[in-house]
């Protein structure tokens, strides 16, 4: 146990220094960052999409605004609540290029983890045009309801971070048996695209799907920080979302460590 | 060379390239087979926001059900020329560009637009195509008619012409390579952009709209096919998107002449 607290204590240390390097790197391709975050158009076209829809009356819950609120909460949380773990791992065990990080004195999840968190502060810059758009356009639907609800919000966000990220670390494992994550990966963007509520707002879905997308773990790392962020999630029910939520967290996480873990061992460096 | 030489010369060359393609993609059978199911389950993905949308409304925009339908087949069937024909080759070039290794499909005696073009095919996204092929029937089956000879005619020259339009912008995105070497994002975000070809243009306003037409023209890529194809395209629109589409692909030629005129190997 002393093991793995001086291995905390460490990375403890080693965190802030991590987060500057990674900051200065985003810095540095600051362009190529927007290129990237530009790709995250999607929730844009399908709002366009149902304004048309909703233009001859609500469909369920969603009138025009509504809609307009749901889609631009999804593009922030999504924005700020992505990586590119699975990608980055299938690159480095294929190319080698792990074996440098796993002789550093720090665990690579930590080194990647720092990694991700340092590009947040340019994320939230680039984000920040969207959330003025969603104060200005739907104040009423963010500040109308329950405080309960805005005590919620901030571990439901943190969750969802956690969950993307041990997901794609899960995911990211596959490359250790089979050179290359991103098939895996690709499947896994389409179940997510439709589940997570990051084409459809659950709701509009079929009543079965919306039993099988509320016990899935996808909901919880886009659609819940999002509904509850524009007052679409009750105060008990949010509640008992975010314990399904962390349950998920941690679950993730503990099976994501054991995939590293068992995957490292398997880890032959090609021409690294 | 005369002409009569060359168009049989370069489909022999295209015919050499497609067959080394299809034998490397067998070799990875199981690879192969994994790849031919996520297209699949890319396609049907592809059909669960427009049954959702269709499933509370029973027209959008001036579409109905099996009109937008057949929209979205237009689109399936073009994301597998572009994923299947045009994109793994063109980001082969970036490559190419970056590591300097250009220089060897430069010094082949053929045109260089033509073999980079050509380097790699995806033959599993045929699996699209096909996917395709049965939205077009099942949505021709729900209308009860099918589409007139003209319509079918006029519909696979638009199709030609998307796939003119399709492969010029890549050939344009894959130019900017010379300029700033790193454009693999450049890439993806053309792929986000794609995507909106699956909705009938007419469902967006405004700027959007004159975007998706003019200066991405995703709606000369699915949303003029499908008019075409269901005999709802007046004369004078199709005449101007076809003069529209010739010209774009002549500019995309001038400016990869121009960028292999900036294109300085790797040692020198």
């Amino acid at each position: 146990m002393t093991g793995a607290a001086a291995d905390l204590a460490r990375a403890a240390k080693a965190f802030p220094t991590l987060l500057t390097i990674g900051f200065a790197e985003v810095v540095a391709y600051r362009a190529e960052f927007l290129v990237w975050i530009l790709t995250t158009n999607m929730p844009l076209v399908m709002l366009a999409l149902w304004h048309a829809v909703a233009e001859d009356g609500a469909v369920g819950r969603f009138d025009q605004p509504k809609f307009t609120a749901y889609y631009l909460a999804i593009l922030v949380v999504r924005l700020v609540t992505s990586n590119w773990m699975a990608w980055q791992m299938s690159m480095e065990v294929r190319d080698g290029t792990l074996s440098a990080k796993l002789l550093r004195p720090i665990h690579p999840l930590y080194a990647f983890a720092a990694d991700h968190l340092s590009a947040l502060p340019m994320r939230l810059l680039y984000v920040s045009p969207i959330v003025v758009v969603l104060l200005v356009t739907s104040w009423g639907q963010i500040a109308g309801h329950d405080a309960r609800v805005a005590l919620v919000l901030g571990p439901a966000l943190i969750g969802a971070w956690l969950l993307m990220f041990f997901s794609m670390v899960l995911l990211g494992t596959v490359a250790f048996y089979v050179d290359s994550a991103m098939g895996a990966f690709e499947l896994w963007l389409a179940v997510h695209a439709i589940v997570s509520g990051y084409l459809i707002p659950l709701e509009l879905l079929p009543p079965w799907a919306r039993t099988v997308t509320d016990v899935l773990p996808f909901r919880y790392m886009l659609a819940f920080p999002a509904e509850t962020l524009v007052g679409l999630v009750a105060p008990a029910a949010a509640l008992r979302q975010l314990v399904i939520q962390w349950v998920y967290v941690v679950a993730t996480a503990a099976a994501a460590i054991a995939a590293w873990r068992a995957g490292v061992r398997r880890f032959a460096a090609f021409g690294g | 060379m005369p002409i009569t030489q060359l168009i049989p010369r370069y489909a022999r060359l295209l015919r050499v390239q497609v067959g080394m393609s299809a034998v490397a993609a067998m070799q990875y059978r199981v690879d192969f087979l994994v790849r031919g199911l996520i297209a699949f389950l890319w396609s049907a993905v592809t059909l669960v926001p427009i049954l959702v949308v269709f499933s509370v409304r029973d027209a959008l925009a001036g579409w109905s059900f099996a009109e937008a339908l057949i929209v979205v087949a237009w689109f399936s069937l073009l994301r597998s020329v572009l994923e299947g024909a045009v994109s793994p080759s063109l980001t082969a070039v970036v490559e190419h560009v970056r590591k300097g290794t250009l220089d060897f499909v430069l010094l082949k005696p053929a045109d260089a637009q033509f073999l980079v073009s050509t380097a790699k095919f995806e033959p599993w996204r045929v699996v699209d195509a096909v996917g395709a092929l049965v939205v077009f029937v099942y949505a021709f089956a729900k209308l009860g008619r099918w589409p007139a000879l003209p319509h079918v005619l006029l519909a696979l020259v638009f199709l030609a012409l998307a796939v003119v339009i399709l492969y010029s912008i890549w050939i344009l995105v894959v130019s900017a390579a010379f300029w700033v070497v790193k454009v693999d994002n450049l890439s993806y975000l053309f792929g986000s952009l794609f995507d909106v070809g699956r909705w009938p243009i007419s469902v967006f306003k405004g700027a959007l709209r004159a975007a998706f037409t003019f200066v991405f023209p995703v709606a000369l890529m699915t949303t003029y096919p499908a008019l075409a194809l269901l005999g709802r395209m007046d004369a004078r629109t199709a005449v101007l998107a076809l003069v529209g589409g010739v010209v774009f692909a002549a500019v995309a030629r001038r400016v990869w002449k121009r960028a292999l005129g900036m294109y300085t190997s790797a040692s020198s």
